[in-house]
């Protein structure tokens, strides 16, 4: 929002930061300077520049030179960075916690060691991110390098999205051999060609994660880059992780753009979701530890139930039994730590039996059950349940086929099999 | 002795002393805990229901997790004329306090302190609120 002020052509309200007032103005929105030309020329707008931003970062409303002001040298031409850019770059930024943007920009690389060593990070977050923002017009950065830090961002804090699972098929060929470039083009050319206005961006890392940001727009709007859609896939494998933005419309074309791109030729969600991207490559991968059948005669001793203390006069009546427990949970569970997973939803589509004295209609299902059980870390709790004495050991195999069956949706329908995957 | 429910396993009988008292433990937030304990309660003589009976509720500090009304407890001792006591297992303090009474108790059981029988327990049934 601009107004023209008297003073101050510079003066907008600083969206979202908590100031107000007419003195506030941004870098942003030197994009605006174009129409305003004739008043204009870019040193002293440049200079007009830095002595706004002081507004923004003081807690009065005094202008206070900033302290960066005095000692980043000007930069005379102006900056072409683009508004949205700018602004962009300073939310990620933002984001980010203190004590890690600076492991974050060496990352980036953008910037140079010389170029951070003039940072301040001892200062509070937003101060922060406007030198960051100037230094990025020093550079001139584009919408690309922006997204490149947004994805270094998103691939420390994974674990903040929420991620679906996604397998490919391939019509029966070998694999051939796997050109990264070739699978780029393909991608980009796949989604151009149905949208122009979108910002694809790739990474790869060391584990062969292939990571593509896609933010979309439409055919007359530049693409949100505040709702991309990230995807990773690891090339050797029929697996695509995706978490998708808000924009499900756009889930067909990026879909359709994938297995075009790995030389699949078709591709279905699989029921299977959770926030730690990590934990689903464990589960679809299978690199959990896994329980093998063994059929022990007699179990062994009371040995590998560890004991509660040491105290000799504590006598557990029920050894035999925790033994059984123990064993059963390992048979159901496997022994190394579980994958991470928030919640396991269970969908019944049972018809509802009332008893012959309920006054329910019986002619039409008056209820429909959805069970949810949700966890921090729901397979461990669910591994603790017999142990700890809250339920019969063995459990229910619909709790523990969830990493053999790569699912945490089901659907029960009646009872031909105990349940059907679709 | 520790179990987990009753009936005790048979093959242990020959090692075990004679039982002064019998503490049955309820975890309000479960009521998986609270079935366990009615029909634990089956297997106990009688005899036992005569002071050297006791109910001991955990985990009443966590206010928001009760899955058990105290209310269905107390119904439950008042049937089986035992006292409950309540205690929170998790702070140091009361789970010391809480050991300490249960071990006055389980003296008195066991007949060591002269002129106290477990029948006067039943002078702990007594509901303060009805007059």
């Amino acid at each position: 929002m601009m107004r023209h002020g008297a003073g101050s052509d510079w003066s907008v309200r600083k969206a979202g930061a908590g100031s107000t007032g007419a003195s506030e103005a941004a870098g942003p929105r030197r994009v605006r300077r174009s129409r305003d030309s004739a008043h204009r020329c870019p040193l002293s707008e440049g200079s007009e520049h830095s002595s706004e931003r002081t507004h923004s970062n003081s807690p009065g409303r005094q202008p206070a030179p900033h302290p960066s002001a005095r000692t980043r040298p000007r930069f005379p031409g102006g900056s072409i960075m683009d508004a949205t850019v700018a602004e962009y770059i300073r939310r990620t930024v933002l984001k980010m916690p203190k004590d890690e943007i600076k492991m974050m920009l060496q990352k980036w690389g953008f910037l140079s060691e010389a170029q951070l060593q003039t940072l301040n990070f001892h200062q509070i977050k937003d101060n922060i991110s406007h030198e960051v923002v100037q230094l990025c017009e020093e550079n001139s950065a584009d919408i690309k390098q922006a997204a490149a830090l947004d994805i270094i961002y998103n691939h420390i804090y994974q674990n903040k999205r929420m991620w679906s699972v996604y397998q490919m098929k391939k019509s029966g060929e070998e694999d051939e051999y796997f050109d990264i470039a070739d699978f780029k083009k393909k991608f980009k050319r796949r989604i151009r060609s149905a949208l122009k206005n979108v910002t694809i961006t790739f990474k790869e890392y060391e584990d062969n994660a292939i990571w593509i940001r896609v933010a979309w727009g439409t055919p007359y709007k530049k693409p949100n880059q505040y709702k991309p859609s990230y995807v990773v896939y690891h090339s050797q494998t029929p697996y695509i992780f995706i978490s998708a933005s808000m924009l499900k419309s756009n889930l067909p074309l990026l879909c359709q753009a994938l297995i075009v791109a790995s030389n699949y030729h078709d591709i279905r969600e699989m029921e299977l979701r959770s926030h730690s991207l990590n934990s689903l490559k464990d589960i679809v991968f299978k690199r959990y530890s896994q329980n093998f059948e063994t059929y022990t005669p007699k179990p062994l001793q009371g040995g590998n139930v560890e004991p509660e203390n040491a105290d000799i006069r504590i006598i557990h009546e029920n050894g035999r039994e925790k033994e059984r427990i123990h064993r059963l949970n390992q048979e159901a569970f496997g022994s190394g730590p579980q994958p991470q997973l928030e919640f396991a939803q269970y969908k019944l589509e049972t018809m509802f039996k009332s008893g012959p004295k309920m006054d329910v209609l019986d002619k039409k299902e008056p209820f429909r059950c959805l069970v949810k059980f949700s966890s921090p870390h729901l397979l461990e709790s669910l591994k603790s349940l017999a142990p700890a004495g809250m339920a019969d050991a063995p459990l229910s195999p619909l709790l523990t086929c969830i990493p053999h069956k790569a699912r945490n949706y089901f659907k029960i329908r009646e009872k031909k099999k105990s349940f059907v995957s679709p | 002795h520790l179990a987990t429910s009753l009936p005790l396993p048979s093959e242990r009988d020959h090692l075990r002393p004679r039982i002064d008292m019998v503490v049955f433990m309820i975890d309000i937030k479960s009521k998986y805990s609270l079935k366990n304990v009615e029909t634990s309660l089956a297997y106990v003589d009688a005899s036992f229901f005569l002071g050297k009976v006791c109910f001991l509720v955990t985990g009443v500090g966590r206010v928001n997790a009760c899955s058990i009304e105290t209310n269905a407890v107390c119904k439950l001792a008042e049937a089986y004329c035992s006292p409950v006591l309540f205690c929170e297992l998790e702070l140091e303090g009361i789970r010391a306090a809480t050991a300490q009474r249960l071990l006055r108790m389980l003296q008195i059981c066991a007949g060591h302190i002269p002129g106290v029988s477990a029948l006067s327990f039943v002078s702990l049934m007594r509901n303060s609120n009805v007059d």
